[in-house]
């Protein structure tokens, strides 16, 4: 902390409180979970994305989220309107949210409600509140706001009150517009951040607009910053293991977007659709810079079309989507299958069925990915496990796409979508990029579909090569591509898609497990919830539980050697963030209960009595729900 | 984009195609089948044009005329019901280089695909579209189709069809980036050929609608405007097509029109009765998609790389970082 610049940049709202002298000493702390929230518009977004990357270039371990109501302009101080971040800040490598939050900015009484109904806010939770709603003119808010602050401190909560809104008033004519870095301020002093830093964040956040917007905020920075100096008695310190390699620091759908850009892929077709758009907002933004090209088509089924089109006759293509266009893409999915067109499909679930929870988390969409589009259309599917995954995921996927002539589906979802968490900074490989596309003669004789009988893999004719003309179909075809309705034929054909799946899993190795190789429980789990559901493992590990996880990337083909893994522990059950039916339901027993999606295909594939644990709250479950998951089962 | 690298590739002989180079199986259509009559003018024009069949593509949906594809000895792509235009829009947009042909067929475009052909004529990629109008399903074996007629009997409208016909052209006329509308009857093989060249040379989406027979389900249906030449009107113009002697013999029913003029254009569109023959609208200006889009340039991994690395350096935290010490030049 360097005061004496602080010092020299005091404003004149801030220079009438006492000099900083005998700073309060800081509580050391392991992790904490801090969140800002505020009616939509008002900035709690970027603040949190700010002390986000603060946090993370002091060396911090971050895991921020996205708290967004579903609207673009909901009610203001309303419950469901709250807007903000929520940020984990550790002292080493965070992976997942965390439990429930430790301490919250405010911009008003109602977001905030919002949150303590949501039972998001642990017991005791500090909160620091905008005081200015206790004297409104409508005696409604400042009634509800006088309620609301006694029953959350009547309620254990630590409320502390903060005139946000007079003291940027001294700084700012409309303080609404401000209050963010105020509040940023703050957190800064409470957290022991480098206030250096947080005014090189603030020049790089507005690093498109003037000067002056850049000294008004810093100014509001270090407004916040005092006030909390001077009124709170508390502060923090989550002392930093910097890493020693360069760390990336992006969402989940920018690390699928840098993913497009490395896989060497140059179009990208996509249909406008939440959680999934921001992956295409950013790959609009600098595909063209590597030549690609991002086309928003007329609807889901054109971007799959054209997606599958531009595959057809170059580089294999990707489509970004999420649930309802998923289910709009399938027939064209099909028909890449069906003519063994290489395409990358991502879908960033979220909650269904049909219009569902357009922002929120959801792992639903597992079953269709797999099963999904009539007949057997055997496909590739993988599932991104972090925010470093969505990156590598696409690389891969692109690969598997082109070397095995398959649709291959990635999985994402809305908590990775808008989750930021540093990774190392990847080192750029001339092995993630496609290569020129083939336009060499082929041997004359030679087959469109020539399946090998042991891989079922075909050398694909690209338009361009000579002497390698034909017409792919979606219809039954022999290995010449002709249109064929015989017997053999259609089973011959079918075998060799079905055997490309067979194939592949030979070449993928069996899951690491995490903990011990053997136990009484095994957790199993796939996509997002891998940090969450291995930080529960740890803790309970500390507590002496024989519990290990298992956490599953392809879930289509699954890697060999997961069953000989489930073998090893007495008890194995599955953590998803889908439905599956409540046991101590009435109505529900062993034999019609629905059960989570990788539950019923472990169970289905590998005849082992897997049980499962789901929650589907919308929101990213909680290490400490999944502990609870343990402990009970480890006592049955 | 692909194309220098494709382009850059040296063609060590020419050859010189026949007819026969473009044909492949015997067309399973019923004789008498309109579809016969536009393979045969499609496959004159590879011909007489000399498309490398290698770097010539045929697109196509679902129905009789989506079987097209399988009939000629090039690329092909027969795909799903409805969504030819979609699929030929990424061929062209991932390799300018190839030449583009769509089939499609009257429910093909006009409903289950309705909303890609919209969007296609604002695209206005440069490829040939051919609409084959029989104004009836006949795959599925004889329902009404969009641009059945009024009143038409059929399987699923055994009372008479209940609604006037969707009109094509004037759809496609009425869409902003329209480039090239035209119309063909099968009966007509001259103008038919002369309508498909024109279409092909153009640089733009070239819709060519082309009235058809079905013989099995609608064997009289045009049977009127067979027998009487008068029912269709050939439109010439200087810069549009100039009609043989020997057909003006017959067909004496004619307009000169500017095929640049769109609200006349619109109007003759309007017409079923003369039907009218030839190119109804052609603007050459009209930028094509793929060439706003596509960057013409050769992808390298270099290029990949530095692109990356570059965004890479925007969400970088290095190491080394204390306060504002420089970073490490990217």
């Amino acid at each position: 902390m360097n005061e004496t610049t602080l010092e020299k940049t005091v404003t004149p709202a801030a220079s009438k409180v006492r000099p900083l002298v005998g700073r309060k000493s800081a509580s050391l702390l392991t992790q904490h979970v801090i969140e800002v929230i505020s009616d939509s518009g008002e900035g709690a977004q970027r603040c949190g994305q700010a002390l986000g990357a603060i946090a993370a270039r002091m060396g911090n371990g971050v895991w921020t989220d996205e708290i967004i109501p579903a609207e673009i302009r909901p009610p203001a101080r309303s419950v469901a309107g709250a807007s903000g971040n929520r940020i984990r800040l550790g002292s080493r490598q965070v992976t997942n949210g965390g439990d429930e939050t430790d301490f919250v900015v405010a911009f008003n009484e109602q977001v905030l409600l919002g949150r303590v109904r949501a039972g998001e806010l642990k017991p005791g939770c500090i909160i620091l509140l905008e005081s200015m709603w206790r004297d409104d003119a409508d005696p409604k808010i400042a009634e509800s706001y006088a309620d609301t602050y006694a029953r959350l401190v009547a309620e254990g909560y630590k409320v502390h009150e903060v005139p946000m809104e007079r003291e940027c008033r001294a700084l700012v004519s409309d303080a609404r517009r401000g209050k963010n870095m105020f509040a940023l301020g703050m957190i800064c002093n409470v957290y022991s951040l480098d206030l250096q830093l947080a005014r090189e964040q603030i020049a790089l956040t507005f690093g498109k607009k003037a000067a002056s917007v850049i000294k008004t905020n810093v100014m509001l920075l270090e407004a916040g910053y005092h006030w909390a100096e001077v009124n709170l008695d508390f502060s923090f310190s989550i002392p930093a293991v910097r890493a020693s390699e360069p760390q990336i620091v992006v969402n989940g759908n920018t690390a699928l977007a840098l993913g497009v850009l490395a896989s060497g892929m140059e179009i990208c077709a996509m249909y406008p659709i939440t959680p999934a758009t921001s992956a295409s907002h950013y790959l609009s933004d600098v595909f063209e810079k590597v030549g690609g090209v991002v086309h928003q088509a007329e609807d889901e089924i054109a971007a799959c079309a054209f997606a599958i089109g531009a595959s057809y006759a170059g580089k294999c293509a990707v489509t970004i989507t999420s649930g309802p266009g998923y289910s709009l893409k399938q027939e064209a999915i099909g028909l890449a299958t069906m003519a063994e067109i290489p395409l990358v499909v991502v879908n960033v679930q979220r909650g269904g069925p049909s219009t569902g929870q357009p922002t929120k988390a959801e792992q639903g969409d597992l079953l269709t990915a797999m099963f999904g589009s009539h007949g057997d259309a055997p496909k590739v599917v993988m599932a991104a496990s972090t925010i470093e995954d969505c990156f590598y995921s696409i690389i891969t996927a692109r690969k598997i796409a082109e070397m095995f002539n398959m649709v291959v589906v990635v999985l994402s979802d809305a908590s990775l979508a808008a989750s930021q968490t540093p990774f190392t900074r990847p080192q750029f490989s001339e092995a993630w990029v496609a290569p020129p596309v083939d336009q060499s003669p082929i041997p004359p004789g030679a087959k469109p579909y020539d399946w090998d009988p042991v891989t079922g893999l075909a050398r694909r004719f690209i338009p361009g090569q000579p002497n390698g003309m034909h017409t792919v179909t979606g219809l039954a075809h022999d290995r010449l591509s002709h249109v064929a309705y015989d017997p053999d034929t259609n089973e011959e054909s079918l075998r060799a898609r079905s055997l490309k799946l067979a194939a592949l899993a030979k070449t993928l190795k069996a899951p690491p497990v995490f903990g011990d190789a053997e136990g009484d429980l095994l957790l199993i789990g796939w996509g997002s919830t891998k940090g969450t559901i291995e930080e529960a493992v740890e803790r309970m590990r500390t507590e002496g539980a024989k519990v290990s996880s298992l956490h599953l990337r392809f879930l289509q083909p699954m890697a060999p050697g997961i069953k000989e893994v489930m073998g090893r522990f007495k008890r194995v059950m599955t953590i998803e963030s889908n439905w599956s039916d409540r046991p101590d339901d009435e109505l529900i027993d062993e034999t019609n209960r629905r059960y989570s999606a990788v539950a019923m295909l472990l169970r289905a594939r590998y005849l082992v009595d897997v049980d499962c644990w789901s929650q589907v709250r919308g929101q990213p479950i909680k290490p400490s729900a999944i502990c609870d998951v343990i402990r009970k089962k480890l006592q049955q | 984009m692909t194309t220098a690298a494709t382009e850059c590739m040296i063609r060590l002989y020419e050859e010189r195609h026949e007819l026969e180079d473009y044909q492949s199986g015997v067309p399973r259509w019923c004789t008498g089948c309109g579809d016969n009559a536009i393979l045969a003018a499609v496959q004159r024009l590879c011909r007489d044009e000399q498309l490398r069949p290698e770097k010539t593509v045929f697109v196509s949906g679902i129905g009789c005329s989506s079987r097209f594809p399988h009939y000629m000895k090039t690329y092909g792509f027969h795909g799903i019901h409805g969504r030819a235009l979609p699929i030929a829009e990424g061929v062209k947009m991932a390799r300018p280089d190839l030449n583009v042909f769509v089939n499609t067929g009257d429910g093909d475009c006009c409903s289950i695909g309705a909303a890609h052909w919209i969007h296609a004529i604002r695209y206005n990629m440069n490829m040939t579209v051919f609409l084959h109008d029989n104004q009836i399903y006949g795959l599925t074996k004889m329902q009404a189709s969009p641009t059945s007629p009024k009143g038409l009997k059929s399987n699923t409208t055994p009372r008479g069809s209940y609604l006037e016909a969707l009109h094509p052209l004037t759809v496609t006329l009425g869409v902003q980036n329209v480039s090239f509308v035209a119309q063909a009857v099968d009966w007509i093989p001259e103008m038919l050929y002369d309508i498909v060249k024109a279409a092909f040379h153009h640089k733009g989406f070239s819709f060519v609608r082309i009235i058809q027979r079905c013989p099995e389900w609608l064997p009289k249906l045009f049977e009127p405007w067979l027998h009487d030449p008068q029912k269709v009107r050939l439109l010439h113009h200087e810069q549009g097509l100039e009609i043989s002697p020997s057909l003006s013999k017959v067909y004496k029913n004619q307009e000169r029109h500017d095929p640049s003029n769109l609200d006349r254009a619109r109007e003759i569109a309007s017409s079923t009765d003369p039907i009218p023959v030839g190119i109804l609208y052609r603007n050459p200006q009209v930028p094509c998609y793929e060439d706003l889009r596509g960057t013409g340039e050769l992808r390298t991994s270099a290029r990949i790389k530095a692109g990356l690395e570059s965004e890479f350096d925007k969400f970088t935290v290095w190491p080394q970082e204390k306060g504002q010490q420089a970073r490490p030049a990217a």
